[in-house]
């Protein structure tokens, strides 16, 4: 379903974008073609495997790596000394990719190796020997802020505080955000409710593990073919860790398996570059699955105080949270976007977040999808639930009521531009899910969700072939079918058919700088660019015209895929095509090509609301989610399949978080479940179908009205089934993951 | 001269307030003229801010002109999933 | 280490290869014999990315030994189409989207014809459980099951005439090596 609210803005008639055009690297992915991280292989090839720590917290007093280095068939064996010197911004990767002094978490590598075989590789692990002096560790966020908690790293002192702390400790930085005075708006309210949640760390699960190879030849000049959402991002960091020029080092992207974040760093790209830099010889690292969850990047466990005032009419007259995330061994948790982002649906007179950025013996957080705003949403929402409950309101309707619109005042400081927030509630209200009948122990629940979205650098290159075909080549990862988004903008501004456009992810030698595939950026700046390159070369092709028809350039237009002469006075010509004209670029000048080269801005914001019923077995504490629906502003949806694809994507991850997914650490502080079968992500029998409306609010900073739509969809749902579940388990759930065991303590059974 | 917010954390930065006025046509000038002006702020942008410009979010581009009347507010640097 | 001689079909070829004795087949599959399709996601039996046919039977390649392949009938992935010509089920996941990064897609192909080959007429319920043994992050599953619903009923309406009512087997047929 497809709503288009009425808007003003760029009421436009598209011939290919909004359509579902077939995707461009289809067949080779269900032939088994396409190639991904672990799918390359290069002559006089060796395999790395990494030596990880099994102390949580650890002084590395010695590592011993003679024996293995006398093992036939070992070729090199790189340790933290490696990695020389390399830029302050760049420091906490070096440790995160090679523990130096200590050992920060359980799963930290310490040691790497390179050898003929995977087999040979495995034993030479065996045969490195560290001696690790063990220290107090911890690896809970409220425990890690505790005065005296064992501190991790004696150089961190709270930053964002009036004075600078004299002591070290676990607390990397505070943050606030708001405007108003909240204590005097909750004296306005009629009902004030006040809940502690938390939230346990979950992983991005991506199917596909981490995998690179590296190859490094005499000359100093490398070459990489690495599984990631920013070739250009490893590109950099590697050569600036390893001291090489970035001119020397070409990387290649390979089809990539999933990512939601988690492959927006570096992990073993630079241990294999390393190792092929030793060894003289092409390097294959592929992680394991248990590689994959105890030491890339997960997201932050956290603990949220949330206090809300409303009056009897639904209003909110005061919004204050104190938001803690641990994020690792390193300072970073997303918890400044986490109290961005938690309040930003309303448009509140009195309203404060308070953010803690928390270190723990934890693997260093990556990004997953909106990174730290669906731990903030599931609080905040779900404390406005229970008020709606109280005061036995409508929830849709205070929604509503609170929603922010276009032009108000974010809770994070500016004011919005257009947005579709409302849009989405409306649609949610007159759909027929929020009427229908619910069965015993069943519950429904709904919550509001927000993400920033963003553009970026992006470099694009679009070359028109002899044929009328048409080149284009973009360098940013695709993920989730971008390629066929930004092809068929093309195609639209060149008004040539989509088949016509073959779009390539490009190697970093052969474009400009493009960050990476984040922040739901692809689609909106790629897109963006793609667009601009094909104006660019149509300012080209019109000029070639105008060389054959012998007018001036101003004289000619371009429509529908033809140059035609702008008006009578132009003279009588046959309108020119793209082929056409193509077909005579050699004897009118050259190869015609268009470029973009731009640092995309005006990335629209974009909302989502999420209704859902759930069924609690009171028995054993297990939830079915019976129906789904995902109500969310994709301002233009360019290519509605993926689209859709997205909205039930996130919404799955978000199920995988509310009920099943989390980081499980014992007393001595190693992960417990580094496996899919321990760390549970939904099966499709776990799962109803997932139905979604597109809402179209044209975002006005795109030509098209394009608004990122790949992770607002991960952050209503934490909230959404949490209100489900308590509704229909008569008890309000304070606490991710709402597994069995913990459902039934909710409900004082155990 | 334009008038320049910064999130709550930041304030004691520029000294107490939640914004202050600064003189600059670009964002570049803003934040050059907020790093010389206050030790607190030059920290802030070193670490890396992202800049709004009348609600429009700009993570990196710092060329974007502003005008005395435009609502600019200073954020944490922001990263995306 | 000591390495296994071992004799197999594959998609048809008669193909032999060495392999260690403590390989895995889909190593052997994925290093030795270039055959990339089937995919490594966990390594333990979780995630179904690696399935393949062997003798018929629905198996994770990263649970059975590449050694104990000898003598066996496998396909992969990579044996689907017909030439050039797709098989019904790798066209609808083209469809209906029912991909977006395409890791998982070689096994949900592979595991979805198993199923189809015994159920031409499976329930949604059946199509999700027999596909619980494969993982998919992207999708969520929405466009998979009805991908393999429409190949299910397209499938059926090409080898018509049937009795209306076909009999079903039960979707708990699912070996995992
Ligand atoms: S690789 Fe996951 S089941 Fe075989
Ligand atoms: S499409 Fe990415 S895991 Fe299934």
């Amino acid at each position: 379903m497809n709503v288009q609210p009425d808007n003003k803005a760029m009421k436009r008639d598209f011939d290919i974008v909004g359509k579902r055009t077939p995707r461009p690297d289809g067949i080779d992915k269900v032939t088994g073609r396409a190639r991904f991280g672990a799918d390359m292989s290069m002559p006089g090839m060796l395999w790395g495997l990494v030596l990880r720590s099994p102390h949580a917290h650890a002084k590395i007093k010695r590592i011993d790596t003679s024996k293995a280095e006398k093992l036939n068939g070992v070729h090199a064996i790189v340790t933290s000394k490696d990695f020389g010197p390399c830029d302050d911004s760049l420091l906490d990767i070096r440790e995160n990719v090679m523990a130096r002094e200590k050992a920060l978490y359980d799963g930290h590598a310490v040691a790497a190796v390179a050898a003929v075989s995977r087999s040979v590789a495995r034993q030479a692990l065996k045969l490195i020997k560290v001696d690790y002096q063990v220290l107090p560790h911890v690896t809970d966020v409220d425990e890690a802020m505790k005065p005296d908690a064992p501190v991790i790293n004696d150089k961190l002192f709270t930053k964002g505080l009036d004075k600078t702390p004299k002591k070290p400790s676990n607390i990397a930085e505070r943050f606030e955000f708001g405007h108003g005075e909240v204590e005097k708006g909750f004296k306005e309210a009629d009902l004030v409710i006040e809940r502690t949640f938390r939230t346990e760390a979950t992983h991005q699960g991506y199917i596909e593990p981490h995998a690179c190879v590296a190859s490094m030849g005499a000359d100093g000049r490398g070459e990489m073919w690495v599984c990631t959402q920013g070739h250009f991002m490893v590109r950099n960091t590697c050569a600036g860790l390893l001291g090489i020029d970035v001119s020397n080092l070409r990387v290649t992207a390979s089809e990539i398996g999933g990512g939601f974040g988690g492959k927006t760093t570096v992990f073993i790209e630079p241990v294999a570059l390393a190792l092929s830099l030793k060894a003289n010889r092409p390097v294959k690292m592929v992680m394991s699955r248990e590689e994959v969850l105890r030491a890339s990047g997960p997201t932050s466990s956290s603990s949220i105080d949330v206090k809300i005032g409303m009056k009897k009419d639904g209003t909110i007259t005061a919004g204050d949270a104190t938001l803690r995330y641990q994020g690792g061994a390193f300072p970073g948790s997303a918890v400044p976007y986490g109290a961005m982002a938690c309040f930003a649906p309303y448009d509140l007179k009195n309203v404060r977040a308070i953010g803690w950025d928390v270190i723990a013996n934890r693997p260093k957080q990556a990004a997953y999808r909106a990174p730290g705003a669906p731990m903030g949403a599931y609080a905040i929402e779900s404390v406005i639930d229970e008020l709606c409950r109280e005061l036995k309101l409508d929830p849709i309707d205070v929604r509503l009521k609170n929603a922010s619109s276009d032009g108000s005042k974010a809770s994070y400081g500016p004011n919005f531009g257009v947005i579709g927030l409302k849009a989405t509630l409306e649609a949610a209200k007159n759909h027929p899910h929020w009427k229908a009948k619910l069965g015993k122990n069943q519950g429904r629940g709904v919550a509001c969700g927000f993400w920033f979205n963003f553009g970026g650098e992006t470099s694009v290159s679009l070359n028109v072939n002899v044929d009328g075909t048409v080149g284009l080549s973009v360098g940013t990862p695709d993920i989730g079918g971008s390629r066929a988004s930004i092809g068929n903008m093309a195609a639209e501004e060149l008004g040539i058919p989509h088949d016509k456009v073959r779009c390539i992810i490009a190697d970093t030698a052969s474009l400009g700088y493009n960050d990476v595939t984040d922040g739901s950026r692809v689609t909106f700046a790629s897109g963006m660019a793609a667009i601009q390159a094909a104006r660019d070369a149509i300012g080209k092709l019109c000029e070639r015209a105008a060389k054959i028809w012998g007018i001036p350039v101003d004289a000619v237009v371009w429509e529908k895929g033809h140059a035609r002469p702008a008006s009578p006075n132009a003279g009588k010509h046959e309108p020119l095509s793209l082929a056409d004209i193509a077909a005579q670029a050699g004897a009118t000048g050259g190869p015609i090509a268009g470029h973009c080269e731009i640092n995309a801005e005006g990335a629209g914001v974009s909302f989502a609301t999420h209704m859902v019923d759930s069924e609690v077995d009171p028995e054993t504490g297990h939830v079915k989610i019976l129906r789904y629906t995902v109500f969310q502003d994709a301002g233009k949806a360019v290519h509605p399949s993926y689209v859709e694809g997205q909205f039930q994507g996130g919404a799955v991850q978000g199920i995988g978080w509310a009920l099943n997914e989390e980081y499980i650490y014992s007393k001595d502080g190693r992960l417990q479940n580094p496996g899919f079968l321990d760390y549970r992500i939904p099966v499709c029998s776990d799962l109803p179908m997932i139905d979604t409306v597109i809402v179209e609010v044209p975002n006005p900073g795109h030509p098209y009205g394009v608004r990122g739509v790949g992770e607002t969809s991960i952050v209503p749902p934490l909230a959404a089934i949490s209100n489900s579940v308590s509704d229909a388990a008569k008890v309000r759930m304070t606490r991710l993951p709402m597994s069995p065991p913990n459902v039934l303590k909710a409900l004082g059974r155990i | 001269m334009v008038r320049v917010q910064v999130w709550g954390s930041l304030k004691p930065a520029i000294g107490g307030d939640d914004s202050v006025e600064v003189e600059g046509e670009t964002i570049n000038d803003l934040l050059k003229a907020l790093s010389e002006q206050y030790p607190g702020m030059a920290e802030a942008v070193r670490r890396g801010v992202s800049v709004t410009v009348n609600g429009e979010m700009y993570a990196n581009a710092v060329m974007v002109p502003v005008k005395p009347d435009d609502e600019v507010f200073i954020l944490p640097k922001l990263v995306g999933g | 280490m000591f390495q296994v001689h071992v004799r197999t079909r594959i998609n048809g070829d008669d193909t032999e290869f060495s392999c260690e004795a403590d390989e895995t087949l889909l190593d052997a599959l994925r290093d030795r014999l270039g055959l990339t399709g089937a995919k490594e996601g966990c390594g333990t039996g979780d995630c179904g990315a690696c399935s393949v046919l062997v003798d018929g039977r629905l198996v994770c390649a990263c649970l059975m030994l590449g050694a104990e392949a000898e003598g066996c009938d496998i396909e992969t992935v990579e044996g689907m189409a017909d030439g050039s010509k797709l098989h019904p089920l790798q066209q609808k996941f083209l469809d209906h989207a029912a991909l977006q990064c395409g890791v998982c897609t070689p096994g949900f192909l592979v595991a979805a014809k198993s199923l189809l080959e015994r159920n031409d007429n499976p329930t949604e319920e059946e199509v999700r459980y027999w596909l619980a043994g494969n993982l998919c992050r992207c999708t969520g599953y929405d466009k998979i099951v009805r991908a393999v619903l429409d190949t299910a009923a397209d499938m059926r309406k090409a080898s018509k005439p049937k009795p209306a009512k076909a009999k079903k087997a039960s979707a708990k047929g699912r070996v995992s090596a």
